[in-house]
């Protein structure tokens, strides 16, 4: 007496758009690899709705400048490169395998270190030249230096199809300029609002980027730290996405480390926090817990710092790509 | 939100006789109104049985909610309506159970209950812990287990035994405890529905897929029982959050009711990291119980964090306790900064100040769980109240200058605060991030 059960797939109008990272010699640049992104036509791996023909990526974060505030559990695997950029990227790729590079131009920030866009242009090409991944390159926030800085740095990288960041609602046009002039890509911030998050995407196209050059970033949170608010924009503009909505359609990138690690679940030596058990296993693990949860919420590019996270996180991906199976 | 029956639906249900006995010309006039809720089926003095039930199981809720335990520490679970926590919220945090196998000798079970037992935390004020003990037959003396664990835990258990009669033998030691059977199979179904009417316990049922466990409840029910919680049966991380989004969109949207249950999943291998990532999978997507093995606190308190996050009623602001809050150990140098009781606001607010490496003190103003600008329109953070709360919290007296900073987004309010109290007010900056930087260069108490 077999029981009949209902189909419960659900099928979608739209694909999320496709967008790949860096270029090859062919194709203009100097990366032996590109990185693709999106495409797919279900919600976070839910295979059996529909395609989806690419895993979600994970860039570990290289600064400028030697971090001063990450903690000895994340800064320790890095001690011996924290000076220098390229060998830096380059550790990350080749040991702990990251698929691109977030160089993040933290030594720019006028209340920080003020580095020149000169300076700044050393530290992409440094990273240009030590490792063969697509670029991630995130400026410092301060909307004026960033503007200095990215004339600069796009033209820098020219034709390596990076992954520039960010665009907000009020600081939009020259690097959506810069980025279809030196063929780059575009992170469009909006702070944990669905309806910014729509209208930067917008503002981008009337400025006449091209929706399929944009990779959203909804702001994110540390676990614990309003973490169900990103992970809910992030459904709601995924399921957007996919029903139809052309201007919600685009991969979604989280700032993984960057959030972890300034929490103190993840920073809180056990001498302080007894009960919190091991920081050099806590802490990564906060890490890695956040990562997980966006994954579910739709997140394509996860940026993250310690090594033990990236790799758990990598794995992670593929046994929900259902490799191995 | 169950499956309406449309009036067409509940007039095939009725005598068809337009007999006017309840006060409607006719049937169907009646069954429309029966359908809009307006009144009810049993004002038809003729009604059936069977249309009554008909009617009464499509009004019952698409999943069962179900209890673990008793006392204090019971757990519920199920119950829920949606699947995405912005249709509406989730309802009842998923309970993570951990396993203790029953070949342990019997001190080193007793310490791991403990050990279980003791993985509470306090976060936002509330506290978040482990919720079951899974006592875990695996050729050990099962009985003595259970009692020893009974002994050692004022959580409820959950009692992994295949073997009825010695799941029957556990029992006996557990009381009314309520604790939860696990597993019903095709193999033991009757006596495992029989163990569980007697002791009214809930009962976990594991199937060979969905299709399994529809015929293993669709049996269950005839038995009788219906506290029940399905393990589709699948391990592994994809294939379990596979069956468990099936699962729930069966129970939900398609009201499928031999699935509407709530559901159970394992987090299966040994290597923590794989435990964290299925752990954090299934509490977001869809199991009501997650049962790990042997867990640490570094561990715990990311899964559960998480568990939190998740199951936090979106339609709810997030709020704090409003009161003073000391950051790295102020002194009577140290800054005071105002903000609201949006938790999100805060701990940024609170984060940022760690990071800055300053102690500071934050005034956390009650506005009812807005933001700065929320509040701000709203009415809820005004001079009036800022200079009341601060008042009350008698800081300006633990410190040895008069300097109040306020948010940047309301620096509008700076001098109604400093004509009233003679305190220095100082706009602070609009977004918390430029908080170190604000706290390094440009605060001085004197």
């Amino acid at each position: 007496m077999a029981i009949e059960v209902p189909d419960v797939r659900e099928s979608f109008s739209q694909a999320i758009y496709t967008v790949t990272l860096g270029a090859t010699p062919q194709e203009g640049g100097t990366r032996e690899r590109t990185v693709t992104v999106g495409g797919e036509r279900a919600l976070p791996f839910h295979h059996f709705d529909g395609e989806i023909p690419h895993p979600p990526v994970v860039a570990m974060e290289v600064w400028d400048i030697p971090p001063q505030d990450w903690p000895p559990v994340v800064r320790t695997p890095f001690q011996d490169v924290l000076d220098d950029p390229g060998r830096w990227a380059a550790k990350c790729v080749e040991e702990y395998g990251a698929d691109l590079i977030c160089l993040r131009l933290v030594g720019c920030d006028p209340n920080g270190a003020n580095r020149s866009p000169e300076e700044a242009v050393q530290a992409v090409r440094r990273v240009l030249e030590a490792v063969k991944v697509p670029l991630i390159i995130w400026g410092c926030g301060a909307p004026d230096k960033d503007n200095d800085v990215f004339p600069a740095v796009a033209e820098a990288a020219q034709g390596e199809n990076c992954l520039l960041g960010t665009i907000t609602e009020d600081n939009y046009k020259t690097l959506t300029a810069l980025a279809t002039a030196y063929g780059h890509k575009v992170i469009a911030e909006s702070p944990v609002d669905i309806n910014i998050a729509k209208q930067v995407n917008i503002l981008a196209m009337d400025a006449g980027f091209p929706l399929e050059g944009l990779v959203m970033y909804p702001s994110t949170a540390a676990l614990g730290y309003g973490l169900e608010y990103v992970y809910t924009i992030m459904e709601r503009t995924r399921i957007a996405g996919l029903r139809g909505d052309k201007l919600m359609a685009m991969p979604m990138l989280v700032d993984v480390g960057r959030e972890a690690w300034g929490v103190k679940e993840a920073r809180a030596p056990k001498e302080e926090q007894p009960q919190w058990g091991d920081e050099r296993v806590r802490g990564p693990f906060w890490e890695a817990a956040t990562a997980y949860t966006y994954l579910l919420a739709g997140a394509d590019i996860l940026i993250m710092r310690h090594p033990e996270a990236v790799r758990a996180t990598k794995l992670t991906i593929g046994k929900l790509m259902g490799e191995g199976a | 939100m169950a499956k309406k029956l449309t009036g067409i639906e509940i007039y095939k249900l009725l005598p068809r006789t337009n007999c006017r006995d309840c006060g409607f010309p006719t049937c169907m006039a009646f069954a429309m109104q029966v359908a809009a809720k307006k009144v009810a089926l049993d004002q038809c003095p003729h009604v059936s049985e069977e249309a009554k039930a008909a009617l009464g199981e499509a009004q019952a809720p698409p999943m069962r909610t179900v209890t673990i335990g008793t006392g204090d520490r019971a757990w519920e679970v199920g119950g829920e309506t949606v699947l995405f926590r912005h249709e509406e919220k989730f309802h009842r945090p998923c309970a993570i159970a951990v396993r203790v196998p029953d070949d342990l000798p019997p001190e080193g079970l007793s310490a791991q209950v403990k050990e279980a037992t003791s993985l509470r935390f306090i976060r936002i004020g509330q506290e978040i812990g482990v919720n079951l003990i899974a006592v875990e037959h695996r050729g050990g003396d099962f009985p003595a287990a259970v009692q020893a664990a009974r002994e050692s835990t004022d959580l409820p258990l959950m009692l992994i035994c295949e073997d009825p009669d010695l799941l029957g033998k556990a029992l006996a030691a557990c009381g009314d405890g309520r604790p939860l059977l696990y597993p019903a199979t095709p193999g033991n179904l009757e006596a495992m529905a029989a163990l569980a009417k007697e002791h009214s316990c809930p009962l976990g049922v594991k199937g060979d897929g969905v299709e399994g466990l529809a015929e293993l409840t669709g049996r269950l029910k005839e038995l009788g029982v219906e506290e029940l919680i399905l393990d589709p049966g699948a391990r592994g991380l994809l294939p379990t959050l596979t069956a468990l989004v099936r699962l729930r969109r069966l129970a939900l949207v398609k009201t499928f009711r031999p699935v509407g249950y709530p559901t159970l999943a394992f987090a299966s291998g040994d290597d923590p990291w794989e435990l964290l990532a299925q752990g954090v999978a299934y509490v977001c997507k869809y199991a009501s119980v997650v049962v790990l093995p042997r867990i640490g606190p570094e561990l715990a308190l990311p899964l559960l964090t998480a568990r939190q996050n998740i199951y936090t009623d979106p339609q709810v602001p997030n709020a704090i306790e409003a009161k003073l809050y000391e950051v790295g150990g102020p002194g009577p140098d140290s800054p005071v900064l105002v903000t609201t009781n949006f938790a999100l606001t805060y701990f940024t607010v609170e984060g940022e100040v760690e990071r800055s490496k300053v102690p500071a003190y934050i005034a956390v103003i009650d506005t009812e769980g807005l933001g700065v600008l929320n509040a701000y329109a709203d009415d809820r953070l005004t001079a009036e109240k800022i200079i009341k709360t601060v008042r009350e919290y008698g800081v300006m007296d633990r410190v040895n200058h008069n300097k109040l900073i306020i948010p940047g987004l309301v620096a509008v309010l700076r001098m109604e605060i400093q004509e009233e109290t003679g305190w220095e007010v100082i706009v602070g900056p609009e977004d918390a991030a430029g908080i170190p930087a604000f706290l390094k260069n440009e605060w001085k108490p004197n």
